[in-house]
C-alpha cells in the first residue's frame, strides 16, 4: 500500500482519487479533499455562468449598436420576445405546444422504430456470422451515403404526414444502434456464453439473458447519440415539407427573414434535446445498475 | 472396474491459430475418471488443461479420437455437467440469487422454485444475506463461491474446474479448498479439477493426472490414498503427502522445465 502513503503530497494524484473506492487513512485530510472538490466545482459552474454571460451579453450589444445586424444575426432579447409570443399569442402554424408535440411524436416514434430495428438486426447479424458477411457491404454502403438526404425520398413516397418524418428519423437512429449493438454482441465474453450453455441456456435464453444484458452498455452508449439523431430526422423530414411542426416552424420563421424565429426554434429544440438526454440517463442507470461506475459521475463533454 | 464417468481416448486436438497456422494442443491424450472419482490434471502452463475440460464439457469437440461421458459419445453440451471457470463466469447483471438460480430455470424448474433451492444453496456456500448483491459488490472469494453455488445446484455428474481458486489470496484459498471437499462429500459427482499448483491437486484428488508441455499427454497418473475427510490445511505436512509430492515434482518438473525454456525462447525470438 506504498500508493497510500505518497498520496496527500500528490495534488494531482488526490483529485484522481475521487474515482477509487475510499481508502482514506486521514478522515481530517479526507474532508480538506472533499472541501477543495467541492470548491473546485463551484469554480466550474461559475465559469460556465460567466461564459453564457459573456457570450449572450456581447451578442445583445453588439446587434443593440448595430455592431453587427440583428436582422441577419438575431438578437436575444429579440428571441426571447419571440418565444414569448409564440407562447401567449401562438405561431402562423397554430399553438406553440402543438408544433412542440407534432416534432415530439415524430422523433419518440422514429427513435423507437429505429432503436428496435438497430438492436433486432444488430444482434442477428452479431449472432449469425454467415448473415453478417453476406450483409456487411450493403451495410457499409448505405453506411456512407448522407442519409438525410433519404428525407426527401420519404416525403415523395410517404407522403408529407407523420410517416415521412418518422422514416427519416428512424433511418437516422437505425444506423447508429445497429453498429453499436452488432459490435456489443461481438464483444461479449465467451465465457459467459459458454457458462451459460454448461448451466442449460438455449439459443433464446442465451439471447435475452445474456447476449442482450452484456451488449446493453454498448447499445445504451449509442441512445444518447440517438435521440438528438432522430430529432435532426424529424426536423429534416419537415423541412422537406410539412404542415406542423418545430422544423416547420423554423422553415417559415426563415421564409419570413426572421432570424429570431429560428433562433427560437433552435432553442426550442435544444431544450427537447436535453430534456430527452435526461430521461434517457435515468434509463440508463436503472438499467445498468449492476455496472461499478454507474454513469453520471464523470464529466461529458 | 464399472465403466468410467470420464474416458478420453487417443484425442488429439488442433487450433487454427490466427495467423493460419495449425497449433496442436493435445496429442494422443488418453485418461479416465472413474465414478465418483476426484482427479486432479496438473501441467505447464498452456500444456492444454483447459482444453481438456473444453472437450469433456462439449464446448469443444476433438480433432482426432473419442470423449466419453456416462458411456455416451460427446457430441454437444453434456448435460448433467458443472464448469466453474478460471475468470469470473458469473453474471454481472444478475444478482447473486438470480446468478445461482440460472441453471435450474434453464433446465425447466420455475422461476420460484428456482429461487427457492438458489437460496438454500447460498447459504450452503456462506453467502446468506447476499442473495440480492450483484457481484462487483462482492470480494473475489466470494464470487468464487457463488460460481461453486451455480454449478453445483445443478446437482452435476461431472464437475469440472479449471484453476478455479488461483486467483485467491493463500487463506481464502484453503478456506475454500476445505468446503470443496466438504460440499463433494456429499455428492457422487465426478470431478476433474484443473491446476497449476501440485500441493493443491494432492492435497484434494483422489488421482493426479500429469499433462506433458504441450502438445499436452498424459505423462502418468498417481493415486493419493490419503485417507478422509481431509484438513487441506494440516495434510500438506503429512509425511505420506510430502512422499507423493516428490513422487509426482520429479515427473511434473521436467515438463515444467521444458515449457519454461520454450517460452524463453519464444520471448527471446520475439
Ligand atoms: N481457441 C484457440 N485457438 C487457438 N489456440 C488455442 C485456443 N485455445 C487454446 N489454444 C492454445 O492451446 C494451448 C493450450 O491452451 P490451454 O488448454 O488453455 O492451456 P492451459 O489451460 O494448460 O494453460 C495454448 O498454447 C493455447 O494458446
Ligand atoms: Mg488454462
Amino acid at each position: 500500500m506504498s500508493v497510500r502513503s505518497i498520496r496527500p503530497a500528490r495534488p494531482e494524484i488526490a483529485t484522481v482519487a475521487k474515482a477509487l473506492p475510499a481508502v482514506a487513512a486521514d478522515s481530517t485530510q479526507a474532508s480538506a479533499r472533499a472541501r477543495s472538490i467541492r470548491r473546485r466545482r463551484l469554480n466550474v459552474y461559475a465559469l460556465r455562468v460567466l461564459v453564457a454571460v459573456v457570450w449572450i451579453g456581447s451578442w445583445e450589444l453588439l446587434t443593440r449598436f448595430k455592431v453587427v445586424d440583428p436582422f441577419f444575426f438575431g438578437q436575444p432579447s429579440g428571441i426571447l420576445q419571440k418565444l414569448q409570443t409564440w407562447t401567449t399569442e401562438g405561431t402562423a402554424l397554430g399553438p406553440l405546444w402543438e408544433q412542440v408535440a407534432v416534432t415530439m411524436e415524430e422523433t419518440v416514434i422514429g427513435f423507437v422504430v429505429g432503436a428496435v430495428l438497430g438492436v433486432a438486426v444488430g444482434v442477428l447479424l452479431g449472432r449469425n456470422r454467415l448473415l453478417a458477411e453476406v450483409f456487411s457491404p450493403y451495410i457499409k454502403a448505405a453506411n456512407s451515403i448522407p442519409r438525410v438526404v433519404l428525407g426527401a425520398l420519404f416525403a415523395i413516397s410517404l407522403g408529407l404526414d407523420l410517416k415521412s418524418k418518422v422514416a427519416t428519423a428512424a433511418i437516422l437512429v437505425f444506423f447508429v444502434v445497429f453498429f453499436n449493438a452488432f459490435q456489443g454482441v461481438r464483444e461479449v465474453d465467451r465465457n459467459l456464453i459458454a457458462n451459460a450453455r454448461i448451466l442449460g441456456a438455449d439459443n433464446r435464453r442465451l439471447t435475452t439473458e445474456i447476449i442482450i444484458p452484456s451488449a446493453l452498455t454498448w447499445i445504451i452508449a449509442s441512445l444518447h447519440i440517438s435521440f438528438g439523431l432522430a430529432l435532426v430526422g424529424a426536423v429534416v423530414g419537415e423541412l422537406f415539407g410539412a404542415t406542423a411542426g418545430v422544423g416547420e416552424l423554423i422553415y417559415s420563421a426563415e421564409h419570413n427573414f426572421d432570424a429570431n424565429g429560428v433562433f427560437a426554434g433552435m432553442l426550442l429544440l435544444a431544450a427537447m434535446a436535453l430534456i430527452a438526454e435526461a430521461l434517457i440517463t435515468a434509463l440508463e442507470n436503472r438499467l445498468i445498475i449492476w455496472r461499478p461506475n454507474p454513469v453520471g459521475t464523470d464529466i461529458k463533454v | 472396474m464399472s465403466e468410467p464417468a470420464i474416458e478420453l481416448r487417443n484425442v488429439t486436438k488442433r487450433f487454427l491459430t490466427p495467423s493460419g497456422g495449425i497449433y496442436t494442443a493435445l496429442r494422443d491424450l488418453d485418461m479416465q475418471v472413474a465414478p465418483g472419482e476426484f482427479n486432479a490434471v496438473v501441467g505447464p502452463t498452456g500444456c492444454g488443461k483447459s482444453t481438456t475440460l473444453a472437450l469433456i464439457s462439449g464446448l469443444e469437440p476433438p480433432s482426432e479420437g473419442q470423449v466419453r461421458v456416462n458411456g455416451r459419445p460427446v457430441t454437444g453440451i453434456v448435460p448433467n455437467s458443472g464448469f466453474v471457470f478460471q475468470s469470473d463466469a458469473v453474471f454481472p447483471w444478475k444478482t447473486v440469487l438470480d446468478n445461482v438460480a440460472a441453471g435450474p430455470r434453464y433446465r425447466g424448474t420455475s422461476t420460484r422454485e428456482a429461487r427457492k433451492q438458489a437460496r438454500e444453496w447460498i447459504a450452503r456456500v456462506g453467502l446468506a444475506g447476499f442473495e440480492d448483491r450483484y457481484p462487483h459488490q462482492l470480494s473475489g472469494g466470494m464470487r468464487k463461491r457463488v460460481a461453486l453455488a451455480q454449478s453445483l445446484i445443478t446437482e452435476p455428474r461431472i464437475l469440472l474446474m479449471d484453476e478455479p481458486f488461483s486467483a485467491l489470496d493463500v487463506q481464502t484459498r484453503t478456506l475454500m479448498e476445505n468446503e470443496l471437499l466438504g460440499l463433494w462429500s456429499l455428492t457422487s459427482s465426478s470431478v476433474v479439477f484443473v491446476t497449476h499448483d501440485l500441493e493443491e491437486a494432492i492435497a484434494l484428488a483422489d488421482r493426479v493426472t500429469v499433462i506433458t508441455a504441450g502438445p499436452g499427454t498424459v505423462k502418468g497418473t498417481y493415486e493419493v490414498d490419503l485417507p478422509r475427510p481431509r484438513n487441506v490445511a494440516e495434510i500438506r505436512f503429512e509425511p505420506r503427502f510430502v512422499h507423493i509430492y516428490q513422487e509426482i515434482w520429479s515427473d511434473l518438473r521436467e515438463e515444467v522445465l521444458v515449457s519454461y525454456e520454450r517460452q524463453k525462447h519464444s520471448a527471446g525470438a520475439a
